[in-house]
């Protein structure tokens, strides 16, 4: 069965447009934050993120960084296979920063909470914000909240959301349903 | 979608048993475990529910400690165990003080010991993985993992790639292990030693023997110089240490001769001035250091894989 379009490019333009003024509006003048861009699928949307407060507010030079959070999650040996790592590439001080972590989908909360012990080995910071594109608001199994979301969705929990990044700067968002057991 | 996989083996006894995707998944988690102990903060609480014997019944300590540092960055809870302040003084069998330490719930066993086949005896009796951290003259596998990713690390690719490994062969884990792990590598192994110091039928492992070191030298790539074993030879191998050291020692003035000079490694420990002078151990052509931090990654990257399968199986 064919994905459904939750949101087209034009429709995430417009929410990513929204996200990138509140932050401004919560950030500016930005010399205390930081923005940090959570693997995998994080790091395309704080591109993204970067790229239109550079050029639509003429905010330049945000120290960016890319978190890894494999090796703190909690589902190590309880999983068939273990995810594989991606790098980590954190070239900034987050010590007493207010820190933007960045990912695509808030699911069940469960990497943003690797992700909150991974940014331990890095240094305390003064605040930590979620931004996500998408909030499955009724899948959470901590309780973990964005401080800014794009759109909530109520998907079931064998559906699958993900982004299509093929218009490299405004994603089509995809509901996947899980397959029909005729077609397994 | 996440990409996942997993080792074709729930134990780590021997390169022999690894196929060369297992060799090249443990390295791409390598790479990720260098960049973790090279934090600020070098550890991550991956297997934090897991308890490790390390289980020593011959001398080491490079190895041991390099497994020792790996497990403590992964969080894992170490107990340390040797041989020669253990019960085995007192006539405890081998299965009888491992499965004494496995009812305290281990699950994980490193295991070095003096006789060839130790590891995989224990792995076939006892409800734990298995570590081979050095079985007597048979294999020591991490130890080839972390001289095949340092070689990787400086040429990218090991295919074709010319490894001479120099010195005592016949009485070194190191040597059968790295040939292994190079051939399915896709890189060509010579050897180079006096003929007294090689196992009889080595041809069968498809590898080039050169009995001249400059020769052997000018060939390789990298030159991988193994000590000489004071401790497991029974009887004279060759007529003086000074004559080894004259022969097949390493030196600059023998590397100044070289049309290409090969980059040198040592697994350690070094006996300075005889395999190896202190000039070229130190010199710019010394991977030695290298491996060493490339050990607690490489061992790590062993840790993590192995303890995503036990669970599981």
């Amino acid at each position: 069965m064919l994905p459904k379009i939750f949101l087209n490019s034009r429709e995430s333009n417009i929410t990513l447009n929204r996200i990138c003024c509140q932050l401004n509006e919560k950030h500016y003048p930005w010399n205390n934050s930081v923005i940090v861009g959570l693997q995998p699928r994080g790091v395309e949307l704080a591109n993204v993120i970067l790229k239109r407060l550079k050029n639509d507010f003429l905010i330049n030079d945000i120290p960016f960084g890319l978190l890894d959070s494999t090796f703190h999650r909690d589902d190590f040996r309880r999983r068939k296979q273990p995810i594989i790592a991606k790098p980590n590439k954190m070239p900034i001080l987050i010590e007493g920063k207010r820190l933007i972590l960045v990912d695509d989908v808030l699911y069940t909360g469960r990497s943003v909470r690797a992700a909150l012990d991974a940014l331990g080995d890095y240094g305390r910071p003064l605040k930590i914000e979620l931004c996500v594109l998408i909030d499955r608001r009724f899948s959470r199994e901590l309780p973990i909240q964005p401080d800014y979301s794009g759109h909530r969705v109520d998907a079931i929990a064998d559906e699958r959301v993900t982004l299509d990044w093929s218009d490299n700067d405004s994603p089509e968002v995809l509901i996947e349903n899980p397959p029909h057991a005729s077609e397994l | 979608m996440l990409q996942s996989s997993n080792l074709s083996t729930t134990n780590l006894l021997g390169i022999k048993d690894l196929t060369p995707q297992d060799i090249n998944l443990i390295f791409s988690w390598t790479k990720q475990f260098k960049e973790v102990i090279n934090r600020p903060i070098k550890k991550v609480p991956s297997l934090r529910d897991i308890t490790i014997a390390n289980l020593f019944f011959e001398n080491s300590t490079r190895t041991r400690l390099s497994f020792e540092l790996a497990e403590k960055r992964l969080s894992a809870d170490v107990i340390n165990f040797s041989a020669s302040s253990s019960s085995l003084n007192k006539g405890e069998s081998l299965v009888d003080t491992v499965n004494n330490i496995l009812a305290m719930q281990v699950d994980f066993i490193v295991l070095r010991h003096p006789e060839p086949g130790a590891a995989k005896f224990i792995s076939q009796r006892v409800n734990a993985q298995i570590i081979n951290a050095g079985d007597g003259t048979h294999e020591h596998p991490t130890q080839a993992l972390l001289d095949a990713f340092s070689i990787q690390e400086k040429f990218k690719d090991l295919k074709n790639k010319r490894i001479v490994i120099v010195g005592d062969i016949l009485h070194s884990r190191v040597a059968i292990s790295n040939i292994f792990c190079l051939q399915k590598l896709g890189a060509q192994v010579a050897l180079c030693a006096p003929l007294s110091l090689l196992p009889r039928n080595i041809h069968s492992l498809g590898v080039e023997v050169i009995t001249n070191i400059n020769e052997a030298l000018e060939w390789a790539d990298v030159a991988n110089i193994l000590r000489v074993q004071h401790e497991r030879m029974d009887k004279s191998y060759f007529p003086s240490i000074r004559e080894y050291q004259l022969r097949y020692g390493i030196t600059m003035e023998r590397l100044e001769t070289l049309n290409n000079i090969p980059l040198i490694m040592h697994p350690g420990p070094i006996n300075r001035g005889v395999e190896i002078s202190s000039e070229v151990a130190d010199s710019k052509y010394s991977l030695i250091l290298n491996q060493v931090e490339n050990g607690v990654a490489v061992r790590m990257a062993v840790l993590y894989l192995l303890a995503s399968q036990g669970h599981n199986s």
